[in-house]
């Protein structure tokens, strides 16, 4: 047992364990509970689901490892979105070319970009806790979107913006498509990059990553101005699913992706933490509420449900290693 | 009066913003600088600044709670059924189960931080999405409307007419929020649990070994915000004339933002009554002075977010670097007599 534990830990690394037993429980459990949950209309669902949510996890995961966090994410998204929208209604809404998605795609990344380069600076600079500078941020960017959007919804894009939201190759949705190469692109700044290996020393030791020659400053700019990018491609792939752009889309994701990414093994005070386990552990998620879904339960009860699975998670995190921590006082 | 000043400096800070701002407003419309006016801005502040001396306390302690206003969502939506089922109830009864429920919510808190070990944020938004999504779930967002009678009538202590025909009027949820104040700041600053958890948020090892109690500490200032939730939650149904779930939603955040402008630090430690009253003033007094000014109400939120972004990334700034040089020598001075002190 212990040796296969071992193996386990070393093909996956340790912080796969939880999201893993968690993938298992909740396919053993629904596969068992509800009799169509092991369909391919299930995992349809999930994937087209999934990536909403799973980018603007990616978006709060690079601020979680430098021992930060971005509470103005959704609304970063929506406002990227807005600006992608507004591009799009100048070229001629509906009739919009191909041209004008480009410079819409643009936009959307230049305001999420700046966002994000504005709240890294303010961070960077100021040395504020991260939760506030982004809280405020929030509040001023939700009140910016509703200022410029009125509270209401833009919508009217031409139909070749469809398949980005709904439409599939080769029988994988492109939502999630998009969504695994943003993963991919994660993993290797994280694991092959001077900017991964930068911000994760930063997470762990600040004072210590400043002695050793990083450009911290930088570095946080850098890594909110990307969170920001990440956000618009959130805010494109919204705005198609959608076929409207509002500015609170996806408000209840805010808390929801923190969630995520903690279950997925990142240390809350950072510098630890890999973009794998946060994958598994977003599928899980999307697994659970889609299972209850099938089995007649609303969206509410998944949200109480995945904050039971968080408290057990993170229960059992604390309980396994004080375990330990008393096998080894004994040895 | 110097040492003052020096140990509240983002309280005497953020007044003379408030005095700034109020003479500005003043003579901007003629509609802001009346009593009856300013009695407006109390009753709209009261529900959150009870929320946020709650708040202040966790915070103070060194914790960090999301949970709290679907919390205050929850306990009004259990007192307003349990009134139903006692067949009618009356205020003490209301506050009484209110209260109770809102401690009950916040010990859970508590009891997850301490017991499980898990960090406050992560616990917290885990208890913010089981509240809230039982709520919805049990409720079907379905409101309550027919509340009893004493729930919604307006409970006035004080009021007069005044020259110029407005009305001033101190209701109840001032009166309640004022009590709340009082009570929270007793309990900081003038009882030793009160300095227990000020030197727990501070340093929580140093207080383990000094013998204090350190799951007591957790208990108390998350029961006490559960407390001040259930009371806000109740102020608010009262305020309101409804009970509706997902009314508080997104509350916390604003709340949060309010109590750290007035003075509260993240980590534990720092923090006052009166700041985290002013805190939620200057927010308040924005937005009416940005009413009165004809500012369209959708601006309104843009511009107090801007402030507020602005406010927490100065007070963050080094003081010493942003004030002129004479004033310099004597906050490091201070400051060193702080460190010899301790």
């Amino acid at each position: 047992m212990s040796s296969l534990i071992q193996k386990f830990n070393k093909t996956f690394g340790a912080d796969m364990a939880g999201p893993v037993i968690a993938f298992v429980v909740v396919m053993v459990i629904f596969g068992l509970g509800a009799d169509n949950f092991l369909s391919l209309g299930t995992f349809g669902s999930v994937a087209f689901q999934l990536p909403e949510l799973g980018l603007l996890t990616l978006a709060m995961l690079l601020p979680l490892l430098t021992g930060g966090i971005n509470l103005s994410v959704t609304f970063t998204a929506n406002l990227s979105g807005l600006a992608a929208a507004s591009v799009l209604q100048a070229f001629g809404g509906v009739d919009a070319s191909g041209g004008a998605f480009v410079i819409a795609v643009a936009a959307a990344v230049a305001t999420g970009a700046a966002a994000g380069l504005m709240t890294g600076a303010a961070i960077a600079y100021t040395r504020a806790h991260p939760i506030l500078v982004t809280l405020s941020m929030m509040i001023f960017l939700r009140g910016l979107g509703e200022f410029l959007t009125r509270g209401g919804d833009v919508s009217g894009f031409p139909s070749y913006m469809e398949p980005i939201g709904h439409g599939s190759i080769l029988g994988l949705p492109i939502p999630l498509l998009i969504f695994i190469a943003c993963v991919g692109i994660w993993q290797v700044l994280l694991t092959r990059s001077k900017l991964g290996f930068g911000l994760l020393m930063i997470g762990s030791n600040v004072e210590a990553g400043q002695y050793s020659g990083l450009n911290t400053r930088r570095i946080i700019m850098l890594v909110y101005t990307l969170s920001g990018v990440m956000c618009a491609i959130a805010g494109i792939i919204m705005l198609a699913r959608f076929n409207s752009v509002r500015i609170g889309h996806g408000e209840s994701y805010l808390l929801i992706t923190v969630l995520a990414a903690f279950l997925g093994g990142i240390n809350p005070f950072g510098g630890f933490g890999r973009v794998l386990p946060v994958f598994v552990a977003l599928v899980v998620l999307q697994l659970l509420s889609s299972g209850l879904n099938l089995m007649g339960a609303n969206q509410h009860l998944a949200t109480a449900l995945w904050g039971v699975l968080m408290i057990v998670v993170m229960a059992a995190r604390t309980i396994v290693s004080s375990y330990f921590a008393s096998r080894r006082k004994k040895i | 009066m110097r040492r003052l000043m020096l140990g509240h400096t983002t309280e005497f800070t953020l007044f003379a913003v408030m005095i700034v701002l109020c003479v500005a407003l003043s003579f901007a419309t003629d509609r802001f600088f009346t009593i009856s006016n300013a009695f407006d801005v109390l009753n709209v502040s009261a529900v959150n600044i009870i929320f946020a001396v709650g708040l202040l306390v966790v915070l103070i302690s060194g914790g960090i709670d999301i949970s709290f206003a679907v919390a205050a969502s929850v306990v009004q939506y259990v007192t307003a059924l349990a009134i139903a089922y006692l067949g009618g109830g009356n205020w003490a009864e209301g506050f009484i189960i209110a209260g109770a429920v809102g401690i009950g919510l916040g010990l859970i808190n508590a009891a997850l931080v301490y017991k499980l070990q898990i960090i406050s944020i992560v616990a917290t938004i885990s208890t913010f999405n089981i509240f809230f999504g039982l709520l919805m779930f049990f409720t079907k967002g379905v409101s309550i409307y027919d509340l009893p009678e004493w729930l919604t009538t307006r409970v006035v202590f004080y009021e007069r007419e005044m020259s110029d025909g407005s009305w001033l009027e101190l209701t109840l949820p001032v009166v309640v929020m004022i009590l709340c104040c009082i009570a929270t700041w007793f309990m900081m600053s003038r009882t030793t649990i009160g300095r227990q958890l000020y030197a727990f948020g501070d340093n929580p090892e140093g207080a383990r070994r000094f013998g204090i109690n350190i799951g007591a500490m957790h208990y108390i200032s998350f029961g006490w915000l559960g407390l001040m939730a259930g009371i806000g939650g109740l102020m608010q149904a009262h305020y309101a004339e409804e009970v509706v779930p997902n009314a508080l939603y997104g509350r916390e955040l604003d709340v949060l933002a309010a109590t750290v402008l007035g003075g509260a630090r993240l980590g534990g430690g720092k923090g006052s009554v009166i700041g985290c009253v002013l805190g939620v003033l200057m927010v308040s007094i924005t937005q009416n002075g940005l009413n009165l000014m004809g500012v369209s109400p959708f601006a309104f939120k843009m511009i107090v977010g801007a402030i507020i972004l602005i406010a927490i990334t100065l007070s963050s700034a080094r003081i010493d670097k942003l004030l002129p040089f004479f004033a310099k020598g004597k906050i490091e001075k201070g400051q060193a007599q702080k460190r010899e002190a301790h």
